[in-house]
C-alpha cells in the first residue's frame, strides 16, 4: 500500500475556546506532490498541519496516510511516517548536540545505536550540516538551526514531510538553500507558508485557506492570477510576479 | 540588556569546558557525582562555627578547577551570581548571635560573625563543586548519570529541559524587558503593576513554548523517555577517584587538620 498519500475528508475542529479553526475541509494529495497550504493569519493552516501528524484529533471527519486512519492507536505509526517541521526550530532542538538532537526519533523508534549514527550521518549530510554534529543546538544560527531541525526529521526516513513556515527568519542565501534542498526531496511535501515566492519555486498545487475552509485548489499559476480570490483570502501576488512587466 | 545577555552566555559557557576532553572528562559522571555528593554532605556536616577546620577540603575544587582547565575567573562570576542567597541565609547570624567568640588582635569578633562567615565559606566550598560538576562532566551527562544512579526519569527530564530552555526564557525575558524600557522614557523604576504584568506574561509565554515543545517531541516518537547516547562504563579508574576523595573527605572531617598541624609546629618551636 502507498505510505505517501493524504488524504482528509470532511475535517473539522473547533478549539475549546470555541473559535472554529477548521470547517469540513477535504483534500487528496498523491504521492511525491509538492502541495503549499497558504491563507491570512488565523485561517487555519496551522491547526489543518498539526491534524496530519495526529497533534491534534479530528472533531468530526477523518485523515488517512496511506491506508492507516489518524487515530490515538496508529499514532506511532503516523509519526514515523509523517515528519513534522515546526515554526520555530528552537522548539524541535532540546537534546545537547546536535548529534544527539537529530539522534532523537530514530532512538524512539527502537534502533539500534549503530543504524541510528548511519541515519543521524546521512541526514546531517543531507542538509550540509555534517560539521555541526557535536555543536550543541543554541549556539547555531537560524538558519543552521532550521538545517538541523529537517535532519531531526529526515533521519526518522518519513514518506511524507509537513512543514509550517520553513522559510520564516531565513536570510536569503539560507532561503535558496532551503528551497533548493527541499525541491531535491521526493518526499510528498505539505508547507504551510506566508513566501509565495517559495510557493512559486516549489509547489506544483496550491490549496488557499480562509477562516478554516479551503477556498481554493490549484495550479500556483491559476491560483495567483485571481486577484479577487487572493484579496478575500488576505493574500497578494508573489512579489516576483508582481514585478512582470505586463504593462510593457 | 548586554550585561544580562553576557551572564546569561557565562551560565552555558561552563558546559563547553566539558566538551574538552581531559583525564576528568573521561571519568564516568556517576563517580562525578557521587563524589559531588559525599564532598558537599561532609562539608555540611561541620561544626557551625567552623572555618579553619574546612579549609583542608578547599582542595577538591582546586583540583577539579586545574585538572579539568576550568579557568578560576569564569568560576568566580558565577560564583558571584549565587552570592546573594547564600547573603540572605547568613546575614541574619551577626545580629541574633552577639557573644563574643574570638579575640582577633584585640578585636572581640562574635559568634554570629563566625558562623556567617562559615556559611560563606561553606557556599563557596559546595557551589564551586557543584559547578565544577557541570563543567567537567557536561549537563547532559550528568543528568544521565542521575538516572542511572535512580533518580526518576520524570526528574531528569525536567532537568534537561530546564537547563536547554532556560535561555531561551531567559532571552524572552530580556526582550520584554527591553520593549519596556523603549517605551518608558524618564520612568526607570518598574512599578509593581507593571512588573507583575511582565511575569504574568513571561509565565504564559513559557507554557506556550512547553506546549509547542511537547508536541515537537511526540512528533518524532517521544515515549516519555529521553534516551541518551553514550553507554556508561564504570572503570577501575572511577573506583579510584571515588575512593581517593570519599577518603580525603572523611579524613578531614575526622581530623581537625590546621589545628594538629598548629599543635606539631608549637611542640616543634617550643
Amino acid at each position: 500500500m502507498n505510505d505517501h498519500l493524504v488524504q482528509a475528508s470532511g475535517l473539522s475542529y473547533r478549539y475549546p475556546d470555541g473559535t472554529q479553526a477548521l470547517q469540513e475541509v477535504s483534500f487528496r494529495i498523491g504521492q511525491g506532490e509538492a502541495v503549499a497550504v497558504i491563507g491570512g493569519n488565523g485561517a487555519g493552516k496551522s491547526t489543518l498541519l498539526l491534524h496530519l501528524n495526529g497533534s491534534l484529533q479530528a472533531a468530526t471527519g477523518e485523515v488517512r496516510i496511506g491506508d492507516l486512519k489518524v487515530a490515538i492507536a496508529t499514532l506511532p505509526q503516523i509519526r514515523s511516517r509523517v515528519g513534522m517541521l515546526f515554526q520555530d526550530p528552537d522548539d524541535q532542538l532540546f537534546m545537547g548536540s546536535v548529534y544527539d538532537d537529530v539522534a532523537f526519533g530514530p532512538r524512539n523508534q527502537g534502533l539500534p545505536e549503530n543504524e541510528v549514527a548511519v541515519h543521524v550521518h546521512a541526514a546531517l549530510a543531507t542538509v550540509g550540516a555534517s560539521h555541526l554534529a557535536d555543536r550543541p543546538p543554541y549556539r547555531l544560527s537560524g538558519g543552521e538551526k532550521r538545517a538541523v531541525a529537517i535532519a531531526g526529521v529526515l533521519a526518522m526516513a518519513p514518506a511524507i514531510l509537513v512543514m509550517d513556515e520553513p522559510s520564516d527568519g531565513l536570510d536569503p542565501a539560507a532561503r535558496r538553500r532551503l528551497i533548493n534542498l527541499l525541491r531535491s526531496f521526493t518526499h510528498t511535501r505539505i508547507i504551510a507558508t506566508h513566501d509565495l515566492d517559495l510557493v512559486l519555486d516549489l509547489c506544483s498545487r496550491v490549496l488557499v485557506m480562509n477562516r478554516g475552509c479551503i477556498e481554493a485548489d490549484g495550479k500556483p499559476e491559476t491560483i495567483f492570477a485571481d486577484t479577487e480570490l487572493l484579496a478575500r483570502s488576505q493574500l497578494e501576488p508573489p512579489l516576483s510576479w508582481q514585478r512582470r512587466p505586463e504593462h510593457g | 540588556m548586554s550585561r544580562f545577555d553576557d551572564t546569561l552566555h557565562d551560565l552555558h559557557a561552563l558546559d563547553s569546558h566539558a566538551a574538552r576532553p581531559n583525564a576528568l572528562t573521561r571519568l564516568d559522571p556517576r563517580s562525578k557525582i557521587l563524589a559531588t555528593l559525599f564532598y558537599i554532605v561532609a562539608v555540611v556536616s561541620f561544626d557551625r562555627y567552623a572555618i579553619l577546620a574546612l579549609l583542608p577540603l578547599a582542595w577538591y575544587p582546586v583540583a577539579l578547577a586545574a585538572l579539568g582547565n576550568v579557568p578560576p575567573a569564569a568560576l568566580g562570576r558565577k560564583l558571584l551570581l549565587a552570592l546573594p542567597f547564600a547573603l540572605m541565609i547568613g546575614i541574619f547570624n551577626p545580629l541574633l548571635d552577639t557573644a563574643p567568640m574570638v579575640d582577633l588582635f584585640g578585636i572581640s569578633i562574635s559568634a554570629g560573625w563566625v558562623s556567617f562567615a562559615s556559611i560563606l565559606l561553606r557556599f563557596a566550598l559546595t557551589v564551586s563543586a557543584a559547578l565544577l560538576l557541570v563543567a567537567t562532566t557536561g549537563f547532559d551527562q550528568v543528568c544521565v548519570g542521575l538516572n542511572r544512579l535512580g533518580v526518576p526519569r520524570a526528574l531528569t527530564t525536567q532537568l534537561h529541559l530546564l537547563h536547554r530552555y532556560a535561555e531561551v526564557l531567559a532571552g524572552e525575558a530580556a526582550r520584554m524587558v527591553t520593549a519596556r524600557e523603549l517605551r518608558a522614557y524618564a520612568r526607570r523604576r518598574l512599578n509593581l503593576n507593571v512588573y507583575a504584568s511582565l511575569l504574568g506574561h513571561l509565565l504564559l509565554r513559557a507554557l506556550e513554548r512547553a506546549q509547542r515543545i511537547h508536541l515537537a517531541m511526540l512528533a518524532r516518537g517521544f515515549d516519555d523517555e529521553v534516551r541518551g547516547s553514550q553507554e556508561l562504563g564504570w572503570r577501575r579508574v572511577d573506583m579510584a577517584f571515588l575512593t581517593i576523595c570519599a577518603a580525603s573527605f572523611i579524613l578531614a572531617r575526622s581530623i581537625d587538620l590546621p589545628r594538629a598541624l598548629g599543635h606539631i609546629l608549637l611542640k616543634a618551636l617550643s
